[in-house]
């Protein structure tokens, strides 16, 4: 029933290993660049979530890309491996089951043509075509399903999903899927509030900034999600930065030269959208990242330029924080080659 | 032994112990939270001893003779800190709301404590704390899993998987343990010196 | 956030429960049911009264779990703003209304191994929704209802029907009182405790939780507090550059909102914050009405909830 992936526009890549993830052009241009002006500091910059901008990353509520397939590929090994990247805490069934429904109704939303969903009363039948999925099952019921609902839908929808339960003005990381993060921990973080698990964030506390934010996603309401982005770089296309295996990945980031950075080193944007929950009153948090390599950044000369405006910038605590130490001066010196100094144009978008 | 420096804001932050009007009252201490649970029951009204229960894990120092001497209603001494958590798992489940429950000595003490009260349904929030003694840290090692128990060292090698972890002021109530993570992991062959902070 | 989704509905059935209490149901015009919600959710709804809009919470009783409609109980007040007599007189089924999609400022700890709710008069409506929720998730729960006499008391023999021994009424005219001594002294490690109703049973549910030492983290409340009327007074707006009148029975933020500015809110009822603005500049005196600020941010006057709060004179604002 379901059409072979191989038939369907999503590519056979890896994420590790032999690292043969690429970006097409396309997929280059509708990512979501994260710095509109030429340097960058910590702001609480939220915005609402629904523009549906065509041919970006922001066209549909939850995007999926020509990368969908293999990164699902990728998250299954890391659970494989290691089961306690994804947790829910038992008080969050409830709210694994609004995030079900969110996403599945999302995404037969937004792409019929590759994911459907129809439902009579409880009943729900589900089809995944690029994964080859087929799920009847009763909403509710998790002994209907293969893995409990977070679990289940997550390992079928691209980025890590945190989500949050708000109790006493507060917001508590007491679930999550999370497999392509930019090292930090689930085991560890869950069951942490908002500011203890942004602790190791240095200069924000200070700032204001997670008072500020906190009180904006208080009030995020059902049908209006909110977004922001957040950025890092990454040595290789390595979805899996986690701190556990930070002892297996950490050395790749003394091994950019000048003569490997434009391909081994990339850009980590994180689109990062908050949604209200309706049964459970959560909060669902989609981290969704995106690469583009340095050589990807110089196909559109406005972010190579601002890229490299940025790193040269940057605060050095902050770029102690993101990781960036061992090669921000091989980035500059390669960005350097295809910036021309002229003013770039308002915003983000590709010009 | 040592004060706490303030740190990032996962990492804890204890108080003063001041009695409640409770109907009850749990205590628990380990070595020198003996002389925080004196101080507390100074300061307390009459019937305060008779309607609690003080639970002790002697250390260095062994303050069981005074803690005794107090007249709480109960008074149990246990060998050590994981032989306690099962019964105060117990004493958690037996209770009813309206019981405050005191927590002092050092941060392992309280943490396990602390973590076996959530797990009854108490929020952490519910418990008095107070530090008192060592510095001597739980870390978990976020490779392995595996916790390494009285740590005083910066940085430490993990007790189960041998990695050397940086030991970090991040700390999780759940595990009741501070995150250690590999700190040569970009260069196996460094060594950084070991030293004593955490005394 | 300010930017507010509407839904607009129809009201299919008006329902007199008792002499005081009416239930107000409402559905989508298409016949699709409405959002999911969690038990203690509100909605806002959108009344035009004449020349003066006005948006008032109510909390939805109905099933989180039902929502071919949203049902909410209302009782009318005689010496209020208007909203429930507007509601009570001239809403009728049929009526078209625009309501917000529900938000919650109440919710269940779902945590807890055990709910111990204490209802007063009106302030059942919540409980309502979450003992239905309950009903269908599972979870422990012990409801205590006080109502002024047996007639008065909305949905007793719903909720008899659904908690059986779990339900204890209280009649006030009989002189039964809720022993708060007994009950805050025998729960079992992990209750929450949930108080809803007058502003007096609240605040004294709360000392006795106090005296026995129960931790604020398992105490949970919602004022049903409306913004009172009283008289009118001036609001200078002053980064819209807008001098606002506020009407009698208008609230200050009513009074923003129909000037055409948007502000922030998310409880229209003082409690949340959402809603808090900087006071710049005052003539006369402000006049707190909220569950928010605390004592010293009441005294320093730099701050004012305009959802629930007035001023005598004239207040210059931020907004």
């Amino acid at each position: 029933m379901a059409t072979p992936a191989t038939a369907l526009p999503f590519r056979d890549e890896t994420f590790r290993d032999d690292f043969t993830f690429r970006n097409s052009p396309q997929t280059v241009r509708r990512a979501p660049f994260p710095f509109d002006k030429d340097s960058y500091m910590y702001a609480v910059n939220m915005e609402l979530h629904r523009d549906g901008r065509p041919d970006t990353a922001f066209e549909h509520p939850i995007d999926v890309d020509e990368h969908y397939v293999a990164e699902m590929r990728d998250r299954a090994l890391v659970l494989d491996e290691d089961p306690l990247r994804c947790q829910s805490l038992p008080h969050m069934e409830l709210a694994g089951w609004d995030t079900l429904e969110l996403l599945m109704t999302s995404k037969a939303a937004s792409y019929p043509e590759w994911f459907s969903l129809s439902r009579d009363g409880n009943a729900w039948h589900w089809i995944n075509r690029p994964m080859g999925i087929e799920q009847r099952f009763t909403f509710g019921d998790a002994t209907t399903l293969p893995y409990g609902p977070l679990e289940y839908i997550t390992r079928q929808a691209q980025g890590d999903f945190c989500v949050l339960d708000e109790r006493q003005g507060n917001l508590w990381m007491d679930a999550g899927m999370v497999t392509t993060q930019a090292d930090w921990s689930l085991d560890f973080d869950i069951g942490m509030n908002f500011f203890e698990w942004h602790a190791p964030v240095p200069l924000a506390h200070e700032l204001g900034i997670f008072e500020r934010a906190l009180k904006y996603l208080l009030a995020v309401q059902q049908a209006n999600p909110a977004r922001r982005l957040n950025w890092t770089m990454t040595v290789n296309p390595r979805l899996d930065t986690s701190p556990e295996n930070y002892h297996r990945w950490g050395p790749e980031n003394t091994h950019i030269t000048a003569e490997n950075v434009a391909d081994k080193l990339f850009l980590r944007i994180e689109l990062q959208s908050f949604w209200r929950l309706p049964r459970s009153n959560a909060i669902l948090f989609p981290i969704r990242c995106y690469f583009l390599s340095m050589r990807d950044l110089t196909t559109v000369p406005k972010w190579s330029a601002r890229m490299h405006r940025v790193l040269r910038s940057l605060p050095p605590e902050l770029a102690t924080y993101k990781g960036l130490d061992n090669f921000r001066d091989i980035a500059i010196d390669y960005l350097a080659g295809f910036d021309d100094g002229r003013a770039t144009s308002e915003g983000a978008f590709p010009d | 032994m040592g004060t706490i420096e303030p740190s990032i804001r996962s990492r804890p932050v204890y108080g003063t112990l001041a009695p409640t009007a409770a109907a009850a009252h749990l205590c628990i201490a380990d070595a020198a939270g003996a002389a925080a649970l004196l101080d507390l029951f100074a300061a307390a009204p009459a019937g305060f001893a008779d309607a609690a229960e003080i639970c002790y894990v002697p250390g260095e120092p062994d303050q069981s003779a005074a803690l005794q001497a107090l007249g709480a209603a109960r008074f149990h001494e246990s060998p050590s800190v994981f032989a306690l958590l099962p019964r105060l798992a117990r004493q958690f489940e037996r209770m009813s709301m309206g019981t405050q429950v005191y927590l002092a000595g050092s941060e392992s003490l309280i943490g396990l404590a602390m973590m076996t009260g959530m797990r009854a349904g108490l929020d952490y929030q519910a418990m008095q704390t107070e530090h008192r003694g060592t510095l001597a840290r739980r870390v978990q090692c976020v490779h392995c899993k595996g916790v390494t128990e009285r740590v005083t060292t910066q940085p430490v090698e993990c007790a189960h998987c041998g990695l050397l972890l940086l030991v970090r002021d991040h700390y999780s109530r759940r595990h009741a343990a501070f995150q250690g993570v590999n700190i040569n992991a970009e260069d196996p062959s460094e060594n950084p010196p070991m030293e004593e902070v955490f005394r | 956030m300010s930017l507010h989704a509407g839904i607009d509905v129809e009201v299919t059935d008006v329902v007199e429960l008792n002499a005081l209490v009416k239930r107000f149901h409402f559905a989508r015009p298409d016949g699709q049911p409405l959002p999911a919600f969690s038990g203690g959710s509100h909605i806002v709804i959108e009344m035009q009264d004449g020349t003066l809009r006005r948006r008032t919470p109510y909390s939805l009783s109905s099933s989180p779990f039902d929502t071919r409609d949203y049902q909410v109980s209302i009782r009318r007040d005689d010496q209020g703003r208007g909203g429930s007599l507007y509601m009570h007189r001239g809403v009728v089924a049929g009526t078209r209304m625009r309501i917000s999609p529900p938000a919650n400022l109440f919710p269940l700890d779902q945590r807890a191994p055990r709910h111990l709710m204490l209802a007063g008069g009106i302030g059942i409506t919540p409980f309502m929704a979450q003992t239905a929720q309950l009903a269908l998730t599972g979870g422990e729960c012990e409801l205590h209802y006080g109502v002024r006499n047996r007639s008065l008391g909305a949905y007793l023999d719903e909720l008899s029907a659904r908690l059986g021994p779990r339900l204890h009424v209280y009649e006030d005219e009989a002189g039964e009182r809720m022993d708060l001594d007994r009950l805050l002294s025998s729960q079992p490690t992990g209750t929450h405790l949930y108080v809803c109703g007058p502003t007096p049973m609240i605040e004294a549910v709360l000392a006795k939780a106090a005296k026995h030492a129960w931790p604020a983290a398992h105490l949970h409340y919602e004022h049903f507090a409306k913004a009172p009327p009283g008289e009118p007074f001036t609001v200078r707006l002053q980064a819209s550059d807008r001098t606002v009148e506020v009407g009698a029975e208008q609230s200050m933020l009513e009074a923003i909102e129909a000037a055409g500015v948007e502000a922030p809110y998310l409880c229209r009822g003082g409690a949340c914050g959402q809603c808090e603005t900087r006071v710049l500049s005052l003539e006369g005196e402000l006049l707190h009405a909220d569950h928010w600020l605390d004592e010293k941010e009441r005294a320093a006057g730099e701050k004012i909830m305009p959802c629930v709060s007035r001023c005598r004179g004239t207040v210059v604002l931020e907004r």
